[in-house]
């Protein structure tokens, strides 16, 4: 495989440091982002080594904060765990599978949107899902699968 | 809506505590400019003169997890400032020397026995390590010092008394001789 070039953490932090910190805020106030900001970032430091891409490292880190929001407000899923992007210039797929994707379950649409929409390798969906690579794999197939028997 | 410095400096030293960090780093204002002091969990492990694309440089070394913790770097720094200052003459510091050949860090090791404010050779250096005719590979392995100023190779000269050369640039070994007030064994 090519070898990719990931960016020294710090670069990756300073980046992304303000834009997690902002999705946070809105989904828990600013008590509780504080805690969670700093959990985001010691979930995105597990997983670094590992990272095999480099596209949407983005996503990637917003996906992980927000799993991060979910687990800290504790409420049920309520569909709304794929993160809140409007603000932010997409790829195209990602908005159709928004639609398209609302009747899965919530990690299968994690999955399937992150794969589909993102295009993020399973080792990152893994890590912003809080699964292993192979747990992944299988939420976006059995997704795909599912999504396949909807639409036919 | 920006992190505040306090959050963020929490989540620095949260990462290095969580043993999530390949290597810490810092920038030190000191009288030879500004420099980039870098520590893995074994100790300093580079002293960049030129801080530009350390992180880079850093990442390519001892892992991707680079991070700026000026407070992981707490230890280094004051003793840099007193060295600067004066009031220091040894530095008492762990060093991560994992990169140095097997000759080069014996020439270090030496090198390190050298006193605040004297002069050696290459030569003599070389003849200290049991190979009095590698002056040379002496010069390469000053050249290569990972953590120069604490390793002083700085007070390596050339048998003729001049200054010869500097990783840092010759004008930075200069001064720091000058402090040591060393710079009058200089024949040049």
């Amino acid at each position: 495989m090519e070898r990719v070039h990931v960016p020294p953490f710090e670069s990756f932090y300073a980046e992304h440091r303000d834009q997690v910190y902002r999705l946070l805020t809105r989904r828990l106030g600013r008590q509780r982002a504080e805690d969670a900001f700093q959990e985001t970032f010691l979930r995105a430091l597990r997983a670094y080594p590992r990272l095999q891409h480099t596209e949407n490292l983005r996503a990637w880190v917003l996906t992980i904060a927000s799993n991060v929001a979910i687990d800290t407000s504790r409420r049920p899923y309520d569909g709304a765990e794929v993160p809140d992007l409007e603000s932010v210039d997409q790829p195209p797929a990602y908005a159709e599978l928004k639609d398209m994707t609302d009747g899965l379950p919530p990690k299968e649409r994690r999955a399937v949107v992150l794969r589909y929409g993102y295009d993020l390798s399973y080792e990152q969906i893994g890590a912003a899902i809080g699964a292993s690579a192979e747990a992944a794999r299988q939420a976006a197939s059995s997704g795909v699968r599912r999504l396949r028997k909807e639409l036919s | 809506m920006t992190v505040s410095p306090e959050l963020d400096g929490r989540f620095r030293e949260a990462a290095v505590s969580a043993g999530l960090v390949d290597v810490a780093y810092d920038l030190a204002d000191t009288p030879v400019g500004e420099l980039l002091v870098a520590t893995t969990d074994r100790g300093l492990c580079r002293i960049y003169f030129d801080p530009a694309g350390g992180e880079e440089r850093l990442a390519s070394l001892y892992g991707r997890r680079v991070l700026r913790v000026p407070q992981r770097l707490d230890p280094v720094k004051r003793q840099l400032d007193e060295y600067f200052e004066g009031t220091r003459t040894d530095f008492d510091l762990e060093t991560d020397l994992r990169y140095v050949p097997e000759f080069h860090r014996l020439v270090l090791a030496e090198l390190a026995l050298v006193p605040f404010g004297q002069l050696t050779t290459y030569g003599a250096l070389a003849a200290k390590v049991g190979h009095p005719r590698a002056a040379r590979a002496v010069g390469g392995a000053m050249n290569k010092n990972p953590v120069p100023i604490v390793l002083p190779c700085h007070r390596v000269v050339g048998s003729n008394g001049s200054l010869t050369g500097y990783g840092g640039g010759l004008h930075r070994k200069r001064s720091l001789l000058e402090l040591e007030g060393a710079l009058g064994e200089l024949s040049l």
